[in-house]
């Protein structure tokens, strides 16, 4: 049977001082430096550092490496906090980026991505008085600067070891080059070069533009639909973390529920085999711009089996097969029955409405609500494509300031109540390991030396440090060691009772 | 066995769950059309006010 679809989200948040210096290593420190000083529970105010030692960015999945292929490199030099609600928030190069905790449930991992926008909220208010008077700092919830650089929104998965990768990368491919008719974030015009904003006014992924290959371990240069790479952050004889870079950070609450949630599903489908149509693309890279690109939904993809089909129609028959799934094999994978149907009863009103009328989910996808805003902005004013104007509706629907963020004025639904919004900032998800991760930064703040995904160091009465690894994602929940926290244990007894 | 026979005629039938999006999509255009003029009526007091500025001062180099 398929394993629990433990994921997670890290975003990449595009960063600017308006009006002052602009050195954006220096402002996502100042950023994530203030907000860390204001919320740390220990008595020196710094963070929690992040423990570097199970970072292997440079392991392929293949179980091979191209001697030409540029691995990330670690920056270990670089603000890099823990927070109590588990996440991890950090300078990744020349970003601000947060990795929400591990989450059990698509609906839970939405959740801790609002959270993560509150955090990044209070973050750039707390930053600014160390700015100049004129100065204001600025965040943005996209993946692309208009001009050629591109920065992620990537999501992971948990997946047995059992799977072939290769079966994996066959897959799911299909799903990264189709899923973006919902989950796109939509564009105006196009960054590949000597492509004219006449030939592209607008299309559907703000990182379609940027993938080069089918499949690879780079993140940053000939960016793959598929990443390889290999760390799984838990137990590696039993899991793999899928790593996925090809989606675009979404404003839209149902975006987000239904790229984790179907993509989760699907994965479930492939460690389960029974996934009985090949869906596989004659050439998945041209077909993800060429799905971009084509704002009527009607283009048909070449199969590689001859076969024409258009993205709708490749999601219409993964949602098909997902609902023979569900009945087949039920869907505890997702976290329940209630959270699986959830999803696949989302997916199909999203496709209902892109396959009759685009414009009727307006209130749930991207794309098609900032397309709206385009046009409508484009014919009152009598704007040609490639005026400035346009752009800057795009880059302000994704601005962090809640005062001009247009996506916050389009009428998205919301699905995340503001409680568990403010809850999840500084509270961890009840479900995985990251319970235990946040609880102990809450309870012992200076006993904590550094911890990561998969371990945490201790240091009791100045005795040796002591590391507790956390294999296993779903162990370390409120079911399993809540209890432990309840008592007035010291730190020593409870590591005590922990067997370390 | 409910759950099976539920989950068939959802997935049997998809043109009428189309149809169905379609009337209601028809008959919320009118209201969609003066939300959105709301709408871009406070674009332009939310838009930057030097678009062209704005924009090209927007570069962000190393991702990921």
């Amino acid at each position: 049977m398929a394993i629990p679809k433990i994921c997670g989200i890290e975003t990449e948040y595009g960063i600017q001082i308006r009006g002052g210096d602009s050195n954006p290593i220096l402002a996502s420190s100042l950023l994530i430096s203030s907000y860390v000083a204001a919320t740390s529970k220990k008595s020196d105010a710094q963070g929690i550092n992040w423990d570097f030692c199970d970072e292997q960015p440079a392991i392929d999945a293949r179980g091979f490496s191209y001697e030409d292929s540029f691995a990330p490199e670690i920056e270990s030099h670089l603000v890099n906090a823990v927070l109590t609600n588990g996440a991890r928030y950090y300078v990744d190069h020349a970003h601000p980026e947060i990795s929400t905790p591990e989450c059990r449930t698509a609906l839970e991992v939405l959740a801790f991505d609002c959270s993560a926008e509150e955090i990044v909220r209070r973050s750039m208010k707390l930053a600014q008085p160390f700015l100049g008077p004129q100065a204001e700092m600025v965040l943005y919830k996209n993946n692309s600067d208009g001009k050629g650089n591109s920065y992620g929104c990537h999501e992971n998965f948990l997946v047995s070891r059992d799977v072939p990768f290769g079966r994996l990368v066959a897959q799911i491919t299909p799903h990264f080059v189709t899923r973006q008719i919902f989950a796109g974030a939509g564009k105006v015009g196009c960054e590949i070069p000597g492509v004219s904003e006449r030939e592209v006014p607008y299309q559907i992924s703000q990182r379609a533009d940027f993938f080069e290959e089918e499949v690879g371990l780079e993140t940053t240069l000939r960016r793959p639909i598929v990443n390889t790479r290999d760390e799984p952050h838990c137990d590696p004889q039993k899991y793999r973390r899928l790593h996925v870079i090809v989606g675009d950070a979404n404003m839209s609450q149902t975006a987000t529920l239904l790229k984790v949630g179907t993509t989760s599903l699907i994965l479930a489908m492939i460690e389960d085999e029974v996934l009985p149509v090949d869906l596989s693309l004659a050439h998945a890279v041209p077909a993800i711009r060429q799905v971009s690109y084509d704002l009527t939904l009607r283009q048909t993809l070449l199969l590689r089996d001859g076969r024409r089909m258009s993205a709708l129609d490749i999601q219409w028959a993964l949602l098909e097969m997902a609902n023979k799934y569900s009945i087949s094999h039920g869907l505890e994978c997702m976290g329940g029955q209630d959270d699986g149907e959830q999803i696949l009863q989302l997916w199909e009103t999203v496709l209902s409405g892109l396959s009759s009328e685009p414009e009727s989910v307006a209130h749930l996808v991207d794309w098609v609500a900032k397309k709206r805003l385009v046009d409508g902005y484009s014919q009152r004013h009598d704007l040609q494509p490639g005026d400035s104007r346009l752009k800057a509706i795009d880059l302000q629907y994704h601005d962090m300031r809640e005062e001009k963020c247009l996506a916050l004025r389009v009428g998205l639904d919301q699905i995340v109540s503001d409680e568990q919004r403010q809850r999840g900032v500084m509270e961890p998800p009840d479900s995985t390991r990251a319970f235990f991760r946040g609880k102990c930064l809450e309870r012992w703040p200076d006993q904590v030396i550094s911890a990561n995904w998969d371990s945490m160091v201790f240091e009791v009465d100045k005795g040796p440090l002591r590391r507790v690894p956390m294999m296993e994602p779903m162990r370390g929940s409120k079911e399993l060691v809540g209890h432990l926290f309840d008592s007035e244990t010291s730190l020593a007894d409870f590591l005590e009772q922990l067997g370390v | 066995m409910a759950e099976q026979v539920r989950r068939n005629k959802q997935t049997s039938d998809r043109s009428e769950v189309t149809a169905e999006v379609a009337a209601t999509t028809a008959a919320q255009s009118a209201q969609t059309k003066s939300d959105l003029d709301d709408l871009l009526d406070e674009i332009d007091d939310v838009l930057e006010s030097n678009a062209e500025d704005f924009v090209k001062s927007y570069v962000q180099k190393g991702g990921e």
